[in-house]
């Protein structure tokens, strides 16, 4: 579903925030990304939802070769990629219904099918009953759980998230990856970036490590021990 | 691994689980968009009152100005092409020629058929109306012997109306040795005619010009809206929207713009037309001519309508195009 082939990324100030990085997420897989701060995480995320593009190699997302996506196809990749953001991006003047709206509108799907849709996905994350608040008026965990809302409203085959628990406390954190689990286990494909190794171990899922830019450990999924 | 838009498109249907929907339905949804779009742009504009009415009262202006400037020659046009008709030859006869060859004269000319009419006024017949109508009475009688000569008006006819034939037609006159002077009292209608030609130059420039203000209104007030929701066009594009999609609130902001102003322009124009009504019967009534002034047709109003939506929509289209250029996400 996202496969690297010795992609390298370097930005027009000459650092290379990318080195000769292979890697493949199957479909269904769900993955974290882990390293430490600069190692070049976000920048791998951001080369899946095309906001920057590989200077050599060959990403390809859930079947696209994202080097022979013109500019005028950027946007019907990117909706086949939920994206979650650390700062959560969300419209600050809209309601948390029409924020997670968003991608529905942007596919032209009707009135009645977007707030069926829409209602599904807040339930999901359990903010059913703030679909009328503003972003400003909710908790930094509930907001990012608007985020998460967003990105999977239109079902796509990719959930990709950059720090989603970086500033929520564990309580919060837990919450959130278990939601992220559950959507793992409906098929979607995952790739979560985080530093917070402890949580990550934890969860016994596979994990990518970077260095510089560069994939220095690539652990295996663990069987779980749930005690 | 090629692929193109289309099933680009079609892979996203699936995978994302979008349903499928007959063309009908989707037809359906686009008008519900494009209409929810438009109020929502509508009700931005309204959303601030002050900074609004202020650019719809410039467009207004900027579109009111041509608009009446057409009116006017649309008015002037239609004075000078009444005057058309009142060309006049006047044929002043040699002073040695006795009042019964005149007569006969003009009984000749009457016949000629590029003459619709040739009517003698004798120097008796014109000295007593140039007594009662200029005032010179003393000055005529002090003088003694009557000084004028007879004079044929001639009425050319409507076939012999273009500048050619009445060339042809005073020269022909010129030759009879009885004619002192053939005067055509034409030039000022001429003069006229050109004085509208000039000044239709002159609105064409005006017009481009303002329709240019028009635009360049619309496309600086687009151009803020877009900046002012920077951050808004950049999360649109990160989950999917196309350009298009992002433009389409601003190209109906535009379009309102233009509209509004262009109501605005048809209420100034008929102030104006309003104020100007009465001066107008009233003079023309003082040249017992039975003018009236023409106001703006249902057809003119459509095309002001028409052309303000259209000035905004396309300024607004300009300023979009040239911001959405430096807006991909960061
Ligand atoms: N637009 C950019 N121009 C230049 N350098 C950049 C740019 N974006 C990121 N970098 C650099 O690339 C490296 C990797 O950044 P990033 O992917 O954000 O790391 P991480 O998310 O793992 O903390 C950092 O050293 C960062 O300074
Ligand atoms: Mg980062």
């Amino acid at each position: 579903m996202i496969h690297f082939q010795q992609v390298c990324k370097r930005f027009e100030n000459g650092h290379e925030a990318l080195s000769d990085l292979s890697f493949r997420l199957e479909s269904g897989e769900m993955a974290f990304l882990t390293g430490h701060s600069g190692a070049g995480k976000s920048t791998l995320l951001r080369l899946i939802a095309l906001i920057e593009r590989c200077s050599r190699g060959m990403v390809s997302v859930a079947g696209h070769n994202l080097n022979r996506v013109s500019r005028r196809q950027i946007p019907y990749v990117r909706r086949q990629v939920g994206f979650i953001f650390q700062d959560h991006r969300l419209l600050a003047d809209r309601t948390v219904f029409d924020n997670v709206a968003l991608p529905l509108v942007i596919a032209g799907l009707g009135h009645r099918e977007i707030g069926r849709r829409v209602r599904a996905a807040l339930d999901k994350v359990g903010l059913l009953d703030k679909e009328r608040r503003c972003p400003v008026m909710l908790s930094g965990g509930e907001q990012q759980r608007v985020g998460i809302a967003r990105a999977v409203v239109n079902r796509p085959p990719v959930v990709v998230a950059d720090e989603p628990t970086g500033n929520l406390d564990p309580e919060l954190s837990r919450e959130i990856m278990d939601l992220f689990e559950r959507f793992n286990q409906v098929g979607v494909t995952l790739l979560i970036a985080s530093h917070d190794l402890e949580l990550i171990s934890r969860r016994g899922h596979r994990v990518l490590c970077l260095d510089r830019g560069r994939l220095v450990r690539d652990t295996p999924p663990q069987t779980r021990d749930r005690q | 691994m090629t692929r193109r838009v289309g099933r680009a498109n079609a892979h996203t249907a699936k995978q994302a689980g979008m349903p499928r929907i007959g063309p009908l339905a989707a037809l359906h949804i686009w008008l519900q968009r494009h209409a929810q779009v438009s109020l929502e742009s509508l009700g931005r504009i309204f959303s601030k009152p002050v900074s609004s009415l202020l650019t719809i009262s410039v467009l207004g202006i900027a579109l009111a100005l041509p608009a009446g400037l057409y009116l006017f020659l649309v008015n002037a046009q239609s004075i000078s092409e009444g005057l058309d008709g009142e060309a006049r030859i006047s044929l002043f006869i040699k002073e040695n020629i006795e009042e019964t060859k005149a007569h006969s004269l003009a009984e000749t000319l009457n016949q000629r058929n590029d003459i619709a009419q040739a009517t003698l006024i004798t120097r008796e017949q014109a000295l007593a109306e140039f007594q009662q109508y200029s005032g010179y009475a003393e000055a005529l009688e002090a003088l003694g012997d009557n000084p004028l000569p007879h004079v044929i008006v001639i009425r050319p006819d409507a076939s012999a109306m273009q500048p050619d034939a009445i060339e042809t037609l005073l020269r022909s006159l010129r030759a009879d040795p009885q004619v002192e002077l053939a005067q055509l009292d034409l030039q000022w209608v001429q003069r006229l005619h050109g004085m509208i030609l000039i000044a239709r130059r002159g609105a064409l420039v005006i017009s481009a010009l303002l329709g240019l203000a028009v635009l360049l209104t619309v496309g600086n007030t687009i151009r803020l809206e877009v900046q002012n929701r920077r951050e808004e066009i950049i999360i649109a594009k990160l989950v999917g929207a196309t350009d298009g999609f992002i433009r389409r609130p601003f190209l109906y902001s535009g379009l309102w713009y233009g509209l509004l102003g262009s109501v605005v322009s048809l209420l100034l124009l008929w102030l104006a037309i309003g104020l100007l009504a009465g001066p107008v019967s009233d003079l023309s009534r003082l040249y017992q001519s039975e003018f009236t002034l023409l106001r703006l047709s249902l057809h003119d109003t459509a095309i002001l309508l028409a052309t303000g939506a259209f000035l905004g929509w396309t300024g607004a289209w300009v300023a979009v195009a040239q911001q959405l250029r430096g807006m991909e996400p960061r």
